[in-house]
C-alpha cells in the first residue's frame, strides 16, 4: 500500500467566537480574521511537517488547492509543491488537487505542473478535482457549468502534455489557437492523475473509464461510504470489461494514533470536532450551488442533510462512521485493515494533523504512525 | 377557476402555457422562482386581456433545452415563441428575471409588440448597488427577503412541500443559477442596447425591494426611451403583483388601456 502524507495547512490561531457570527469560514470569514504573522509561522510549521514524510519513509506528500477560508491556506498548492521539491529528494509530491473549473485558462495548470515535474525531475502527482462548491460564489464561476468546464480543461490539460504543439484547441469555454506547452512534462506521457471525489456517480464512471483508469481517492467519508464508492468504481471498471489494480483505490482520512484509544481521544477529540465543526461548517447554499451536482445527487443530499438537521459532529460519532481513524496503535491498524479488506485499497492518504491539532501532537502522530503502523501495511 | 397548462411546441421544446381571457394578447413572462401558482392578478389581467403566463424553457413542466444556455438564448427562444403562436400587438410584462428576457427580446425585435412592463426587472446593473444574493440565501432569508410583509413569508415557510413541488423548485434553480449567476443577473451588453425598445413603457417596483433594489428602477426609468412612469409602491417587496396587488394593477391597466388607444 502506498502512503501519502497530507496536509490542509489550517488556520489554526482563528478567533472562534468571532468566526461563530459568521454563516461559514468559507467565503463571508472576514480576512481581518487572519493575522499574517501568525499565519506565516503556520506556513513555515506546516512545510516542515510535510518534508518530514520523507526521512519518515512516505511514499509520497501532499498538499490542495482552497479559497477564501480558514480551513486550508493554499489557494495556490503550486507553490508549496515547489517549496516541498526543493527540501527534499525523492519523495513524491502530490497536489490532490488542482480545481480545473475555476481556472480561466487551464493552460496555466498544464503549465505548472509540467513545471513542477521537471523541477522534482518527475516526482509530481495531478490531482484534478472540482473544487467545492463555496468556491463557486468565492470565484463567481458559474456551478452550472461545472462538469462542462472540467471535462473541457481536462482533456486541454491532457492534448497539451501529449500532443505535439502548436495545435489548436476549441472548446466552448476554452479557445486557444496555439496551445504549445513549454516546458512539456518530465514524466510520459504525463504526471500521474488522481481524482480525489466525494463518492459521485458520475465522476466514478468517468475516472474509471478505460481510457483513463485515474486511481479514485475518496475523502473525508464514513467507512461505508468508502466502502461503497471504491466497490462502484471496482463494478464499473468490471462493466468496462477489466480488473482494475489496487493503486486505483485511495483513501484520504484523518488518523490519530497513541498509546490507548482513551488517549488518542483525548489528545485529538476537540481537534478533530474542529475540523468538520467550525472549518468545514457550511450551510447547503454554499456547499452544493445548483449544477455542482447533478439533480438528483443534490435531492438525495438535500435528503440526507435534512435527516441530519444540521446537527455538529462529535468526535464519538466521528470515530464511530470512520470519518476520522483515532485510536491505539491495533485500533487505527485494524480500522485500515478492515476498509483494504473490504475495498482493495491500494493507496492511503493520512491527515495527520487536522483542526487546531498543535504541533508535537501531530508530530508524534505521524512518527507512531510510520514506525507502529507503516511497517504492517507494507508487509 | 385557474386555467389548465396546456404543452405548445415550439420547435422540438415543449412549453407549458396557460391562457386566460380576451382580448388584446398580454405575455406575462414569470422570475427566476418559476411559476408557483395562479394568482388573482392574473385573473385581473385576463377580464380585458387575452394572457399568456408560459414557464420559460428549464422551468416547471417545460422542457429544458441544451440549447439555451443564457437569458439571450432565452430571448430567441421567444422570438420563435411569438412567431410559432403569431401574436401580435403584444403587450408584454415581465418580472424579475422575466423582465431581463422580455427586454432582450425587445432589443432585438419589437415588431410583434405594443408595450413593456417591467417589474422588479433584473437585466441591467447599477454600479455599487448589489442585487441580494438569493443563491446564498437559505429558504427562509429568501422568503424574508422577497417579502417586506413578513406574513407572506411565515404562510410561504409554514406550507411543507410535496415531493413534486421540491422537484420543481430544485429544477427552477438549477435554470435560474444557469441563466444569472455569472455575471449576477444582467447582461453587460443589454443597457447600452435599451434605446432600441421605442415602445411605450412602465416600471413597477417595490420601493422596499431587497432583490432587485429600487435604485435598479430609477435606471430602467431612465434609459428606456418612452417610460410612462415609474410606479414605487410603497412598503412592498420583490414581488408587487402578490404583496400590493391594487397598487400594482391600478397603475398598470391605465396604462395599458392607454396605449392600446
Amino acid at each position: 500500500m502506498k502512503m501519502i502524507s497530507f496536509h490542509l495547512m489550517p488556520y489554526r490561531p482563528l478567533d472562534f467566537a468571532e468566526a461563530a457570527k459568521h454563516r461559514s469560514a468559507w467565503v463571508v470569514l472576514p480576512n481581518s480574521l487572519y493575522d499574517p504573522v501568525k499565519g506565516a509561522e503556520e506556513y513555515a510549521s506546516y512545510i516542515d511537517f510535510l518534508v518530514d514524510g520523507e526521512r519518515l519513509g512516505f511514499d509520497g506528500i501532499a498538499v490542495n488547492e482552497h479559497h477564501q477560508n480558514a480551513y486550508g491556506l493554499m489557494p495556490a498548492p503550486n507553490l508549496i509543491a515547489s517549496a516541498l521539491i526543493q527540501r527534499t529528494k525523492k519523495v513524491k509530491i502530490a497536489i490532490l488537487g488542482r480545481a480545473l473549473p475555476l481556472q480561466g485558462n487551464p493552460m496555466n495548470i498544464a503549465e505548472e505542473y509540467a513545471m513542477l515535474d521537471n523541477l522534482s525531475r518527475g516526482r509530481i502527482i495531478c490531482g484534478f478535482v472540482r473544487g467545492i462548491g463555496a468556491e463557486y460564489h468565492s470565484t463567481g464561476v458559474n456551478p452550472y457549468f461545472s462538469h462542462e468546464r472540467f471535462h473541457e480543461a481536462h482533456d486541454l490539460i491532457i492534448q497539451a502534455w501529449t500532443k505535439p504543439g502548436p495545435f489548436p484547441f476549441e472548446g466552448r469555454h476554452y479557445n486557444i489557437r496555439y496551445v504549445n506547452c513549454w516546458p512539456r512534462p518530465y514524466q510520459s506521457p504525463h504526471p500521474p492523475i488522481w481524482i480525489p471525489s466525494q463518492g459521485s456517480s458520475e465522476t466514478v464512471v468517468w475516472a474509471s473509464d478505460p481510457a483513463r483508469k485515474y486511481p479514485f481517492l475518496v475523502t473525508f467519508s464514513s467507512t461505508d461510504l468508502v466502502v461503497r464508492y471504491l466497490n462502484t468504481y471496482r463494478d464499473q471498471a468490471r462493466k468496462y470489461g477489466y480488473e482494475p489494480e489496487a493503486g486505483q483505490f485511495g483513501w484520504a482520512c484523518p488518523v490519530y494514533v497513541a498509546d490507548t484509544d482513551e488517549r488518542a481521544k483525548a489528545e485529538a477529540g476537540r481537534a478533530i470536532e474542529t475540523l468538520f465543526n467550525n472549518y468545514l461548517r457550511m450551510p447547503m447554499e454554499m456547499l452544493i450551488p445548483p449544477g455542482y451536482t447533478s439533480f438528483n445527487s443534490m435531492k438525495s443530499f438535500m435528503k440526507m442533510r435534512s435527516n441530519v438537521g444540521g446537527k455538529l459532529s462529535t468526535a464519538d460519532e466521528l470515530i464511530a462512521s470512520g470519518t476520522a481513524v483515532i485510536g491505539s496503535v491495533k485500533t487505527v491498524r485494524a480500522k485500515i485493515e478492515e476498509v483494504r479488506d473490504r475495498t482493495g485499497l491500494g493507496i492511503l492518504v493520512p491527515m495527520f494533523q487536522f483542526g487546531v491539532l498543535p504541533d508535537d501532537l501531530a508530530k508524534r502522530n505521524i512518527e507512531m504512525f510510520a514506525s507502529e503502523i507503516m511497517p504492517h501495511l507494507r508487509g | 377557476m385557474p386555467p389548465q397548462p396546456q404543452i405548445v411546441k415550439i420547435g422540438d421544446v415543449g412549453v407549458s402555457l396557460r391562457r386566460a381571457g380576451k382580448g388584446q394578447p398580454l405575455l406575462f413572462l414569470h422570475g427566476a422562482d418559476g411559476y408557483s401558482q395562479w394568482l388573482p392578478f392574473f385573473d385581473a389581467l385576463a377580464e380585458q386581456y387575452e394572457l399568456l403566463v408560459p414557464e420559460h424553457p428549464g422551468f416547471g413542466a417545460s422542457d429544458d433545452p441544451p440549447l439555451i444556455r443564457s437569458v439571450p438564448d432565452m430571448a430567441m427562444f421567444y422570438l420563435d415563441f411569438l412567431e410559432a403562436l403569431d401574436l401580435r400587438n403584444l403587450h408584454i410584462v415581465g418580472h424579475s428575471l422575466g423582465g431581463w428576457i422580455a427586454a432582450e427580446i425587445l432589443v432585438r425585435d419589437q415588431s410583434r409588440a405594443k408595450s413593456l412592463t417591467l417589474i422588479s426587472a433584473a437585466g441591467i446593473r447599477v454600479e455599487g448597488v448589489l442585487s441580494g444574493d438569493i443563491f446564498i440565501w437559505n429558504r427562509e432569508e429568501l422568503l424574508r427577503n422577497v417579502f417586506y410583509n413578513q406574513a407572506y413569508a411565515d404562510i410561504a415557510l409554514s406550507l411543507q412541500p410535496t415531493e413534486q413541488q421540491i422537484d420543481t423548485m430544485l429544477k427552477n434553480r438549477f435554470t435560474a443559477t444557469k441563466l444569472g449567476w455569472q455575471p449576477r443577473w444582467f447582461d453587460p451588453d443589454l443597457e447600452k442596447w435599451l434605446h432600441r425598445i421605442k415602445l411605450p413603457a412602465l416600471v413597477i417596483w417595490g420601493k422596499e425591494d431587497k432583490v432587485m433594489p429600487s435604485a435598479y428602477a430609477a435606471l430602467w426609468h431612465e434609459r428606456l426611451p418612452d417610460t410612462r412612469g415609474l410606479v414605487m409602491i410603497e412598503q412592498c417587496g420583490h414581488v408587487p403583483q402578490i404583496e400590493k396587488l391594487s397598487e400594482t394593477i391600478g397603475p398598470l391597466r391605465d396604462f395599458l388601456a392607454e396605449v392600446s388607444r
